[in-house]
């Protein structure tokens, strides 16, 4: 493989993570501010269905009226699934906030109800070819040897995958507002003696994290992996949930991970190819053993003692850099009465 | 005394909606919800068929719901099941295809308890993996349960294309049949059990009376209801949830072993059909009463019988079961107790400008 295949490569990777990227970064806020959504294998599936047969539609309708182009048709699809997936998140949110139910119970539910929901009322617009994100590179960033290719030739989704991460990472740990998000998340009735609405706060994190969500699920019927079939994109939700987890809860080390991700699955098909005598096996289950790999290392001790082999000066700045420590409210309910 | 009448009627509340939800979700993709209905039922016990298919579904189900209720009254959230149904299911294929061939002089009537042995080890050790994994590893058994549901799927795909497939070739589609003495007994020509059905209902006699009597049952409730006192008490959690979350798996491996050696006779692809998930599903809409779990899960197994013949009749997509299921469940953890329910709003109003 020469050079630029394989930067062909990575920036194929990049583009194909944007959307596990954007869920990523919608459950870390989620979650950041104190809420799970376990249910993003099902919210992903059924905002992807939703928002593709939204655009489908809305891209007849205008093509029946000689409108050409694709903004509206995607437009309306993907805040479509935005709304889906906000809706669904706000759900988690209420049973957990004003019902004082189990959230995990809730999500779990809703994970497998909405995939059926998806396969249900999806089932008249299975591989149909559908509006997609055009690819549209930015001029003159694109020219840049290596970094162009890799970061610059894609379309407006995927910039925009980026910008949130960036935004995400700022407004969690550069401002106010983010300082008392993670504080609802970390210790909320600190937060609330402060004078924040901690529920109030959590229904925003939640609703707005969820929408990303949706985004991401409409991220593969529209861009990535196009059109709608039964169970399209079944699974991915949990890696990204687990991807929180090895994030450590901060969004551009979860965004890393998705990377990681990526390469360390189309290493897989590689390996594949060039050792075909390999049981096919082994490969399929990489991504599960990978789940458990990365889930063991930075939940045992693991981490800590790899870092012990560092040299001395690099073990206090890595720890760190690496330390792993979930919201302390997580998934707890706020009671302020 | 009215309270009381609520309690009592509340509970129909969460299910009428959920039917009103399922009407309109009908209505919108245009099929007739009397057809639909009337078609469940005839799909799950109009006949004497379809009743004993109901009923064929009704014992794993159970078996897998039996293990749940101990995991989730030690606070495990035992998502794995999935997968430790498959991994027993694999055991008992094992014994089935292998043993039986090696020797073939065994009568069934060893060689049958050996197949349900095996497949109890194969799932409590597939369980006690994901126990581990959290106890040891950290790793929460939601991921734990989630990776080694598709680990062990990826398994039986392996085995019935590779080593295990058919002489005349692999078709990914099973195994070849195993030995007629090897299956369970089956009544008349129907695909059910009868003796696994006895061994269902005994297995959550003796769950439901451990749970309720016994000091072990107590620790269990312990650990799940308060981690950090269960601690002060003195209970192990670590062993304590290794042994709920290997029980669990052995009662679900015996499910898997009940699937290939009635319904099916040899391992298939999807020889689970999403039955653990669905088992999950009863124990949360039972809240942990066994009794409630019995009946729900005959409720949800003519659910999913019903829904084959559903598709028949209204060319309504297979989901459609899992739909009701799951909106039944939904909306009873949500709106389920009526005093969360209806309280809460009284202490809203006295201060709305309150944080709520």
């Amino acid at each position: 493989m020469n050079d630029t295949q394989l930067v062909r490569m990575l920036a194929l990777i990049i583009a194909q993570s944007a959307p596990l990227m954007l869920a990523v970064t919608g459950e870390t806020i989620t979650e950041r501010g104190g809420v799970i959504n376990l249910s993003l294998d099902g919210s992903m599936l059924i905002a992807a269905m939703g928002g593709f047969v939204v655009a489908y539609k809305i891209d007849l309708l205008l093509q029946a009226a000689g409108i050409s182009g694709n903004f509206f048709p995607l437009m309306a699809g993907f805040s479509t699934a935005a709304l889906i997936g906000m809706l669904v998140a706000l759900l988690i949110a209420w049973g957990s906030i004003r019902l004082k139910q189990d959230q995990v119970a809730i999500g779990f539910v809703l994970t497998l109800l909405l995939a059926d929901v998806a396969n249900f009322l999806g089932q008249d617009y299975t591989r149909l070819p559908g509006p997609r994100v055009k690819h549209l590179p930015i001029p003159l960033l694109s020219e840049i040897p290596i970094l162009g290719p890799m970061f610059f030739n894609h379309d407006l989704l995927i910039y925009l995958t980026f910008a949130i991460v960036g935004i995400a990472w700022f407004w969690m740990f550069r401002t106010q507002p983010g300082l008392r998000m993670r504080g609802v998340g970390e210790r909320p009735e600190s937060a609330f003696a402060r004078g924040i609405g901690v529920n109030r706060v959590r229904y925003l994190y939640t609703a707005l994290g969820g929408a990303l969500v949706g985004i991401s699920g409409a991220a593969y019927s529209l861009d990535i992996k196009l059109g709608w079939s039964d169970n399209h994109i079944l699974g991915i939700g949990w890696i990204a949930l687990a991807i929180v987890i090895f994030g450590g809860w901060r969004p551009i080390r979860g965004a890393l991970g998705t990377i990681l991700y990526g390469i360390t699955k189309a290493l897989a098909q590689k390996l594949q190819t060039t050792f075909p005598q390999v049981p096919v096996v082994l490969f399929n289950s990489l991504q599960w053993l990978l789940m458990l790999g990365v889930l063991l290392l930075v939940g045992s001790s693991g981490i800590r003692r790899l870092i012990d082999y560092a040299p001395a000066r690099l073990q206090q700045p890595l720890a760190q850099a690496l330390r792993v420590a979930p919201p302390q409210a997580l998934g707890t309910a706020f009671v302020d009465d | 005394m009215k309270r009381d009448n609520l309690r009592i009627i509340w509970p129909a509340v969460p299910v009428l909606l959920a039917l009103v939800v399922i009407t309109i979700l009908l209505f919108v993709v245009g099929a007739d919800p009397i057809t639909t209905y009337s078609a469940f039922w005839t799909g799950s016990f109009a006949t004497a068929e379809r009743t004993f298919s109901t009923l064929a579904f009704w014992v794993p189900l159970l078996l897998c719901a039996t293990g749940l209720l101990v995991t989730f009254t030690a606070g495990l959230w035992n998502i794995g099941v999935e997968g430790q149904m498959i991994m027993g299911a694999v055991g008992a294929s094992w014994v089935a295809l292998k043993v039986a061939n090696a020797l073939p002089n065994i009568p069934g009537l060893v060689i049958i308890p050996l197949e349900l042995i095996i497949a109890f080890l194969a799932g409590a050790l597939w369980a006690g993996l994901a126990a581990i994994l959290k106890t040891r590893g950290g790793v929460h058994e939601i991921f734990g349960g989630v990776a080694l549901n598709s680990l062990a799927i990826i398994a039986t795909n392996y085995l019935i294309s590779g080593p295990w497939q058919p002489p005349e070739g692999g078709t990914f589609r099973g195994t070849q049949p195993f030995p007629a003495h090897t299956l369970l007994p089956l009544h008349g020509d129907t695909l059910f059990s009868p003796l696994s059905l006895v061994l269902a209902l005994l297995v959550l006699l003796v769950v439901m009376l451990t749970l309720k009597g016994t000091f072990w049952g107590l620790k269990l409730k312990a650990l799940g209801k308060n981690l950090s006192s269960a601690f002060m008490m003195g209970i192990s959690s670590e062993r304590e949830a290794i042994i709920a979350m290997m029980l669990c798996g052995g009662l679900a491996g015996l499910a898997g072993a009940v699937r290939v050696l009635s319904w099916f006779d040899s391992l298939r692809q999807s020889i689970s059909g999403g039955i653990g998930f669905l088992a999950i599903l009863i124990v949360l809409l039972s809240g942990m009463r066994p009794l409630f779990t019995l009946v729900i899960a005959l409720l949800f197994s003519a659910l999913l019988t019903g829904g084959s013949i559903v598709q028949l009749r209204t060319q309504l997509h297979s989901s459609i079961s899992g739909i009701i299921q799951g909106l039944l469940v939904l909306f009873m953890l949500l709106f389920g107790d009526y005093r969360k329910v209806i309280r809460k709003r009284r202490v809203v109003k006295p201060a709305p400008g309150g944080d709520a």
